[in-house]
């Protein structure tokens, strides 16, 4: 072994590589003509999701459309990440609103503090995790958008056991 | 019928090319699906099943992405050998099946025809001598890629197959001893009228199959490619259709050793235990031996593609069983294992053949008998000694385990 090939002593009667292969090949070939496959057709065939699944953003609104919010900032202040930028405002009968709401998915890690703290059960993450574009851009979810999406609330607690009793 | 006039010829022959060649481009790229879908089944998944009714149609899919992709060629590489290393490798891939007869004889209003572009007086040396020519694409797109690991995989590739070929000759030399001809509808009659040469040359099967293996740089023994350790080897820098050139090579060249393999060890387009299509042309055009018919002819061809399938088949499932070889076990086993052991065979054979007609043996299917006698004591001998004390040990590695390895 001039090039240094470490030699591995194989105890007397041992791997047998022939049979090691033979092996091989019966197993694949029990493999390849077994008809089953793990494989998932995603398009059509889709995961079921969890109820406390955490995924991208989605804001309730009352029956007339408009988004629950109260503009009252505890999201942004609780939020780790800082991704929810909110702006609020005050309408002609004295009630808060947001102005502007966005949420930057890219920055958010999607910890649920915000669904957590909202007072009036607003803003929710949802269970939901097609979330591509075609631009970075898009990724920032401005209110309009969150009072649209119309996937899932994600159930942080199990209604019927709250402390996970 | 008389031979065929010379007009007919070329038409014939034309025709025959157009056919033929159209037949393996479409074999080829059924093979490339056939990889993906045996691959899939072995690993209990689906394989391609988009395009097309069970992704039939993913090799014409394949084709136009490859089309339409952009093409790459790495700064400073050399331009002219780039290009020309794609073809290079292609071209003996598509040239060799000009030589393996494909069905029986068929006879036409204008002549006897033999299905087989070329029957070319040198047979099988014209395969061994085009299959050498292949390794200068591995070599040259690996040189003019002008980066490390391509360089390394052409380096690999001319030593593996300039090791492996010196094998695969001495692999058909039994073939020649025992045929006394190197023309392949010669080779293919022969088996017809004795036994199958798997039988009375197993080893040289054996010794055949791992060498062309090697030859076609397969799997277990694709250092050229070897992605796990060379990114693709030769063929890393390129891209598009000079790749998919580069792949359609190595298909091509896993259907000729397929055919071959059928060719030379399991009859050709021979229909076993059947006499209606033992015939062959002999000299003037005249077809000796069962009278030829275009059903005949059908039959023959479909036998010569399931055994060709089921060669591919191996290679296929070979590939996604075995892990690759070390580099320098590919060598030794090339050099110091295969080499020694086919001599030691040919000398062995030679002097059972030489005993065999001294003793006054016909060449015929009782002197194949005696060879396959033989040959199963060889073919044991090679298990007992690859294998040593563990055939009848066992396997047995687990009962090593706890102590003794520690």
């Amino acid at each position: 072994m001039a090039i240094g090939v470490k030699t591995v002593e194989r105890p007397e009667g041992g791997a047998s590589y022939l049979r090691a292969t033979l092996k091989g090949m019966a197993l694949t070939f029990k493999h390849l003509v077994t008809p089953i496959t793990v494989s998932q057709q995603y398009p059509e065939e889709k995961w079921e999701l969890a109820p406390r699944m955490r995924g991208t953003h989605r804001m309730a609104v009352h029956e007339d459309g408009r988004a629950k919010c109260v503009a009252c900032g505890l999201c942004p202040t609780i939020c780790p990440a800082n991704c929810i930028k909110l702006i609020p405002a005050e309408d002609e009968n004295g009630e808060r609103y947001a102005a502007v709401y966005e949420i930057d998915e890219f920055r958010c890690i999607f910890c649920g503090y915000c669904q957590e703290v909202c007072p009036v059960e607003a803003i929710h993450l949802g269970v939901h995790y097609e979330a591509a574009e075609f631009s970075r851009e898009r990724f920032v979810y401005d209110l309009e958008r969150l009072c649209d999406q119309d996937h899932a609330f994600t159930q942080l607690w199990d209604p019927e056991d709250p402390l996970s009793e | 019928m008389g031979p065929l006039s010379t007009t007919a010829f070329v038409i014939i022959g034309a025709v025959k090319v157009i056919v033929i060649f159209t037949l393996w481009l479409l074999a080829v790229a059924g093979v490339t699906l056939a990889e993906r879908k045996v691959a899939a089944w072995i690993q209990d998944r689906s394989g391609p099943n988009r395009v097309g009714p069970w992704g039939v149609l993913q090799p014409i899919a394949d084709g136009l992405k490859n089309f339409v992709k952009e093409e790459t060629r790495p700064a400073d590489s050399s331009r002219l050998l780039f290009m020309l290393a794609p073809m290079m490798s292609m071209f003996p891939a598509f040239v060799v099946f000009a030589v393996i007869p494909i069905a029986a004889p068929l006879t036409t209003p204008w002549g006897t025809v033999n299905i087989i572009i070329a029957d070319l007086p040198v047979g099988f040396l014209f395969i061994l001598a085009l299959a050498s020519l292949g390794v200068y694409g591995l070599v040259l797109g690996g040189w003019a890629s002008n980066s490390k690991y391509p360089f390394l995989g052409g380096v690999r590739a001319s030593a593996q197959m300039i090791s492996y070929e010196v094998a695969l000759g001495l692999s058909l030399v039994p073939i020649l001893m025992l045929s006394g001809n190197v023309s392949l509808p010669e080779i293919v009659s022969q088996q017809q009228e004795t036994l199958w040469f798997v039988l009375p040359l197993m080893v040289g099967y054996l010794f055949f199959t791992v060498a062309y293996f090697a030859e076609t740089n397969r799997p277990p023994f694709d250092m050229p490619e070897a992605e796990s350790e060379l990114v693709y080897g030769f063929h890393t820098e390129y891209s598009a259709m000079k790749f998919a050139i580069f792949m359609m090579a190595e298909y091509s060249n896993m259907i000729v050793a397929s055919a071959l393999m059928a060719t030379f060890f399991f009859g050709g387009w021979d229909i076993p235990f059947w006499v209606g299509d033992n015939m062959r042309v002999a000299a003037g055009g005249v077809v000796v031996g069962a009278a030829p018919a275009w059903w005949i002819t059908l039959l023959t061809a479909a036998s010569f593609a399931l055994k060709t399938g089921f060669f591919v088949l191996l290679f296929i499932w070979v590939r996604w069983t075995i892990p690759r070889f070390r580099y320098d076990q590919v060598m030794s086993l090339g050099w110091k294992v295969m080499i020694p052991a086919l001599i030691a065979y040919i000398v062995v054979l030679g002097v059972a053949m030489l005993l065999l007609e001294a003793s006054g043996v016909q060449v015929d299917t009782t002197y194949m008998l005696w060879l396959t006698g033989l040959n199963l004591i060889g073919v044991l001998v090679i298990i007992f000694w690859l294998d040593r004390k563990r055939v009848i040990v066992g396997s047995g590695w687990k009962q090593f385990r706890p102590q003794e390895t520690r």
